[in-house]
């Protein structure tokens, strides 16, 4: 027996991400996920922070960070958070056009994101010659920094995998949780980004 | 029933045999303090095993009880007790007296804490740079240029202070009878003190897994009066590295140790450079290589092979090979170099 | 598929079965298998050291072997024994005590297996391929760092794709809690069993990304020279030991919580009464979970971060005594007035209570910072960690696979053998590890490869030989016992014990969709209720009708076999490139596998009522 999830207007619920019992544990096995790549990361910045005075004679924050890339940076995926909230507030209103084409916004605006990231990376290494081996600041930096651009990349990956696969198909009970998590992981990599931005960034120029 | 026989006598025997072995060895045993760090932790652990042993009693009493008393006895199969959910009074009292049971151990704890770690004092004291290395332990004597291994020196009554640092990975430092233990990193130094009451000579040991030979990475201390410490100092500082030896077979000896290279990396003399252990006071060691009798059978054997007695020491594979002739010389110039009359022998004597 | 697809079939079809099962309860089957042939293997290496250490400067090993035999002990009886035991006992158990039919995540749950029984595999590859990581359990930079060969490769390789597996297995029960109740199932009417499992889910979700950290860190070191614990360029070994305590004490509650949680399951059934104070345990077991991420520098008293971080610590390890002498006194006030029944399972629950005490005693000593400074890595240290792990987890394991046998596999245990192997186990863990309290305040380290002649130590290591192979002896007396009862064994009823909760309200084993009609749950001890006041057998709270299953897949299998592979090229890598290629492959294969979930939608498939009703009640 297969079911037919697919919605029209008159019968989509009011949260179709947690209409069924799939969709609601999705949501809260995301937002369990999520709880744990906290830690994660709160590992990563205690390392960081430990670290990031140890250069070993190499380049130093001060030294290599410039804070108008970094700045477009976080505008680029602060933007890619908001219009990510578009297309949740379009798959309520079952609008799957509408999402779509927001969530190919968000897509955008996430590859400019990481495409800054790795000109920032290409523009150490050569200009500075500050690596991932350099010192024990670079380790701490590249591997934070770099674990935080890696979610971006799998996080871009299962969006576009969404998108492909449901785009003759359109929205129904069985795909509207897959990309309702989707934008919760998305939300938490901005978060994560902003933390960046503070204790990486801003305090590796300041102080 | 023999064989019931035969375990009861083994069980009786081993048991009679703890007893006899009583608190282990003398100047080992943390459990005879011989130092202020030790006698601290003693007095800590004779409150907590006080009060553990009161809470366990209780525990015995009520567990015994319960199941003599509510055990299902025969024509009770279908008896069902009262289902209680619980009694506030009971459940109050199993909270608060634990809350009192740890407090009464956590204010000497945190005082004791506090205690050990004060080095304000460190400017008076003898202060000593710890060095530890796989697997033998190098001391320097701050500002008396006095460099030893693996014998420790120290006068008794007064604080010690070790500024402790590793060259390779971490060790902790470890005097049972004398005081607890403190890691020895790589990346910072780490001050702490002790304190012999009484002269004699203690076992050391490191108590952090740094290799193969991490059990055998044994050091001495060797408590003296102050005023035999102070002569010991001052005969230290006495030593004439280029002395010659009177023996004839020391003096071939002597050239044999620079001809193999073994100058290369053992000094003998006050050089603060130590890639191999300092070899100033060699014939007083107490110990060669930290656990083996001093004797020139041991040291032969271990000039000749030390692999076989340390496992993955740094020192073989990095000099020529040594025939037992050449090391006996070895030995004898090694051996005859007792630069003072204050030894681990004389130590408590 | 039809009801009756439970005929004889081939071996072939077992197997297949069995790689692509979804069904907790079969997944559960593997768990206590995969967990059960690590722990034998745990505790060969056991008897090794036992045996090194029977008398003073012993050459039966070398010293490096000695070193890779501690290290893989330590390693294998917590990652891939103890607690995977815990999670097939959770699979097998937890659902039917919520009234679920399966598992928030089917494929996640096979999947956490699998990756684990790799992992655990891959980690024990290396004593075939040049040698067994030798830094330790712990695995302290430098030392790991320096440890040559691929030793320690094996050790971040093995160690994080087995925790990755655990990490799902960890947020599928807490979804499964949070979403699966069946109605009436609130959260205080839960057994403390699926209490502590839902905690100890909590546990393994937050402290297991600090191991997952902590092992990155290391593998980058070791593989590609990034210098986190390299002193000279400026690294630092101190942080490895923070990110392995911050994962490492919350393990240690992972380990221990949940044969809390059954312990308290068994007194009652067996004590014939309700849990004395069932909301104080509860917020112990909670209390005892939160305070377990607040004190994991008392690992690291003597690492010298000065008098005000002990003291904090210090106090903080102390404060746990409190729930947890609260979760003491409760059991022994279930006992208080009860009737009580002793068999094999409660045999193991109260054999547990004076040696977790003992271990509970030696564990407020050992928070007392400036007492550590002697106990601190000596055999007190070992002899009080295998009290709480052996004496609280293991017995904890023994009892629940006691207790619960019936129920996963339709038979009962022999309770001669049972009873037996129970008072030899106890006799020889107490001869082996009380001992050892005395060895350590005498002057042994622990991690000592051989001890000196003439120390006083001798005596003290053969009577812990000697209780060493006592316990082994017990443990071969358990496989006698689990081969017996397979075959021969006693078929086990609905509810064997007289129980109080769900699990035995359906047939032993359960049919593969466990509830046929969703119970509707009155109070804690939903079954009891329904024995004393009610009509004897659950009230359903749904109609009779079709029930949603999930499908079944190998995906979770080759996913696995992709990381397993992909874990030798890293190893591997540092040696010659041409094995990146098997890590592309590798993680090719379980990338691609991914998508094919992704991209597949998987509906499952239906039982129909009228199958349901054909089966007999």
């Amino acid at each position: 027996m297969s079911h037919d999830h697919s919605l029209s207007p008159e019968v989509m619920p009011q949260e179709p991400e947690k209409a069924t019992l799939e969709g609601k544990n999705k949501f809260f096995g995301l937002w369990f996920f999520l709880g744990g790549e906290t830690v994660l990361f709160a590992s990563f910045f205690g390392t960081y922070l430990a670290l990031r005075n140890s250069t070993a004679g190499g380049p130093t924050s001060t030294d290599l960070f410039g804070l108008e890339l970094v700045f477009i940076m976080t505008m680029l995926l602060l933007t890619s958070s908001l219009t990510s909230v578009y297309a949740m507030y379009h798959m309520k209103n079952n609008d799957f056009k509408k999402m779509q084409l927001w969530l190919a916004i968000t897509a955008f605006l996430g590859m400019g994101f990481l495409g800054c990231e790795i000109y920032e990376f290409a523009h150490y290494i050569h200009e500075f010659g500050f690596t991932f081996r350099s010192s024990a600041f670079g380790s701490a930096f590249y591997t934070l920094v770099g674990f935080h651009g890696g979610h971006v990349v799998f996080g871009l990956s299962w969006l576009i995998a969404l998108m492909v696969r449901n785009a003759k198909r359109g929205l129904n009970l069985y795909n509207a949780p897959k990309y309702y998590t989707f934008s919760l992981y998305w939300h938490f990599i901005d978060v994560v980004w902003v933390f960046i931005f503070t204790v990486v960034y801003l305090m590796g120029k300041v102080g | 029933m023999k064989g019931m026989g035969k375990t009861k006598a083994l069980f009786l025997l081993s048991f009679l045999a703890i007893v006899l072995a009583g608190c282990g060895k003398e100047n080992l045993t943390a459990l005879v303090p011989k130092g202020t760090g030790a006698e601290t932790s003693m007095n800590l652990i004779l409150l907590s095993t006080l009060v553990m042993v009161f809470v366990f009693v209780v525990v015995i009493v009520v567990y015994v009880i319960a199941l003599v008393r509510f055990r299902k006895k025969k024509g009770q199969e279908n008896y069902i007790p009262k289902q209680v959910e619980g009694n506030k009074t009971l459940e109050t009292i199993w909270t608060v007296i634990p809350i009192i049971l740890v407090l009464i151990l956590a204010v000497p704890t945190v005082a004791a804490t506090f205690e050990l770690a004060d080095m304000s004092k460190s400017g008076d004291g003898v202060n000593i740079e710890v060095t530890g290395n796989q697997y033998w332990w190098h001391f320097n004597y701050k500002g008396e240029e006095i460099q030893t291994s693996q014998d420790l020196y120290i006068p008794t009554g007064e604080k010690v202070y070790l500024n402790m640092i590793s060259s390779d990975v971490i060790h902790s430092l470890w005097i049972p009878s004398i005081s607890g233990k403190m890691d020895v990193n790589p990346e910072n130094v780490n001050k702490m003190y002790i304190e012999a009451k009484e002269e004699g000579v203690y076992w050391g040991k490191c108590a952090e897994l740094c290799g193969p030979s991490h059990s055998l990475m044994d050091f001495k201390v060797v408590a003296v009066s102050p005023e035999e410490f102070d002569k010991w100092v001052s005969d230290m500082q006495d030593v004439d590295p280029k002395a010659q030896p009177q023996d004839a077979v020391a003096q071939e000896g002597k050239d044999l140790f620079e001809e193999k290279s073994c100058m290369g990396c053992h000094a003998i003399g006050s050089s603060p450079a130590a890639v191999g252990p300092n070899l100033t006071d060699f014939g007083n060691r107490s110990k060669i290589a930290g656990f083996l009798e001093p004797n020139e059978e041991n040291l032969v054997k271990w000039i000749m092979d030390p692999e076989s007695i340390k496992p993955g020491n740094k020192m073989t594979g990095n000099y020529p090979a040594v025939s037992e002739e050449e090391a006996k010389k070895i030995s004898a110039y090694l051996m005859q170099l007792k630069p003072s009359d204050i030894t681990p022998e004389s130590a408590g004597k | 598929m039809s009801i009756a697809a439970t005929q004889k079939r081939g071996f072939g079809a077992f197997l297949w079965d069995y790689l692509t099962t979804v069904d907790h309860k079969k997944i559960a089957h593997l768990y206590l298998f995969g967990g059960g042939f690590f722990f034998l293997l745990g505790g060969i290496e056991a008897l090794f050291i036992r045996i090194q250490l029977i008398k003073p400067e012993n050459d039966f090993l070398s010293a490096g072997l000695y070193n890779e035999m501690i290290t893989m002990h330590g390693t294998t009886m917590i990652f891939l024994a103890a607690m995977p035991l815990f999670l097939g006992l959770m699979n097998a158990i937890m659902p039917l005590q919520i009234g679920a039919r399966d598992v928030a995540f089917p494929f996640l749950n096979s999947l956490g297996f699998w990756l684990f029984m790799f992992g655990g595999i891959l980690l024990n590859c290396s004593w075939f391929l040049g040698g067994a990581p030798d830094a330790g359990w712990t695995s302290y930079a430098p030392l790991s760092i320096q440890s040559p060969g691929h030793g320690v490769d094996f050790y971040t390789l093995g160690l994080q794709i087995s925790g990755a597996g655990t990490l799902m297995g960890g947020i599928n029960f807490l979804v499964t809690i949070v979403t699966m109740r069946a109605p009436g199932m609130t959260y205080m009417r839960m057994p403390l069993f699926t209490w502590t499992t839902f905690v100890t889910s909590v546990l393994i979700l937050f402290a297991f990304p600090a191991l997952t950290v902590g092992l990155f860190l290391l593998m980058f070191d070791r593989m590609f020279d990034s210098a986190f614990f390299d002193v000279a360029l400026g690294g630092n070994t101190v942080i490895w030991q923070h990110l392995f305590w911050i994962f490492g004490h919350p393990e240690v509650y992972i380990l221990i919580l949940p044969a809390f949680g059954l312990f308290s399951d068994i007194f009652s059934t067996f004590s014939k009464k309700r849990l004395f104070g069932y909301t104080a345990m509860v917020f112990a077991t909670i209390l005892i979970a939160f305070l377990g991420f607040m004190v994991w520098a008392h690992h690291m008293f003597t690492v010298g971060l000065g008098p005000v971080a002990n003291s904090i610590f210090a106090i903080a390890t102390m404060a746990i005594a409190v729930p947890t002498g609260i979760k003491i006194f409760n059991w022994l006030a279930t006992m208080w007035g009860g009737s009580i029944t002793i068999n094999s399972a409660m045999l193991w629950a109260l054999g547990f209570i004076p040696s977790f005490t003992i271990g509970g005693m030696t564990g407020v000593m050992l928070a007392s910072a400036v007492a550590d400074y002697q106990y601190h890595d000596t055999y007190f240290v070992v002899a009080h960690f295998h009290y709480v792990i052996v004496g609280g987890s293991v017995f904890g394991i023994l009892a629940g696979i006691h207790y619960w046998y019936p129920k996963m596999f339709g038979r009962i245990l022999h309770e001669g053998m049972g009873k037996a192997a129970f008072w030899i186990f106890l006799i020889g863990f107490n001869l082996t590890f009380f001992i050892q309290h005395f060895l350590g305040l005498m002057g042994m380290p622990r991690r000592y490869w051989v001890f000196l002649e003439d120390q006083g130590l001798d005596t003290g290591n053969l009577i812990s030989t000697i209780g060493a192979f006592l316990m082994g002896v017990a443990v071969i007396i358990l496989l006698i016992n689990i081969i017996y009862t397979a075959v021969k064994g006693e078929k086990a009823p609905a509810d064997p014990w007289d129980g109080r909760t769900l699990e035995w309200a359906i047939p032993s084993p359960p049919p593969f969709y466990n509830f046929k009609q969703t119970p509707l749950t009155r109070g804690l001890d939903p079954l009891w209720i329904e024995k004393t006041e009610g009509k004897g057998k659950m009230t359903p709270a749904e109609p009779l009708g079709d029930i949603h299953m999930p499908d079944g897949s190998i995906l979770p299998f080759i996913m696995s076999l992709g990381f397993f592979v992909a874990g030798f090229g890293f190893i591997y890598q540092v040696d010659h490139s041409a094995w990146l290629l098997a890590v592309f492959a590798g993680i090719g294969t379980a990338l691609i596998c991914m998508l094919i979930r992704s991209l597949k939608d998987y509906h499952g498939y239906h039982i129909k009522k009228e199958d349901l009703e054909r089966e007999a009640d």
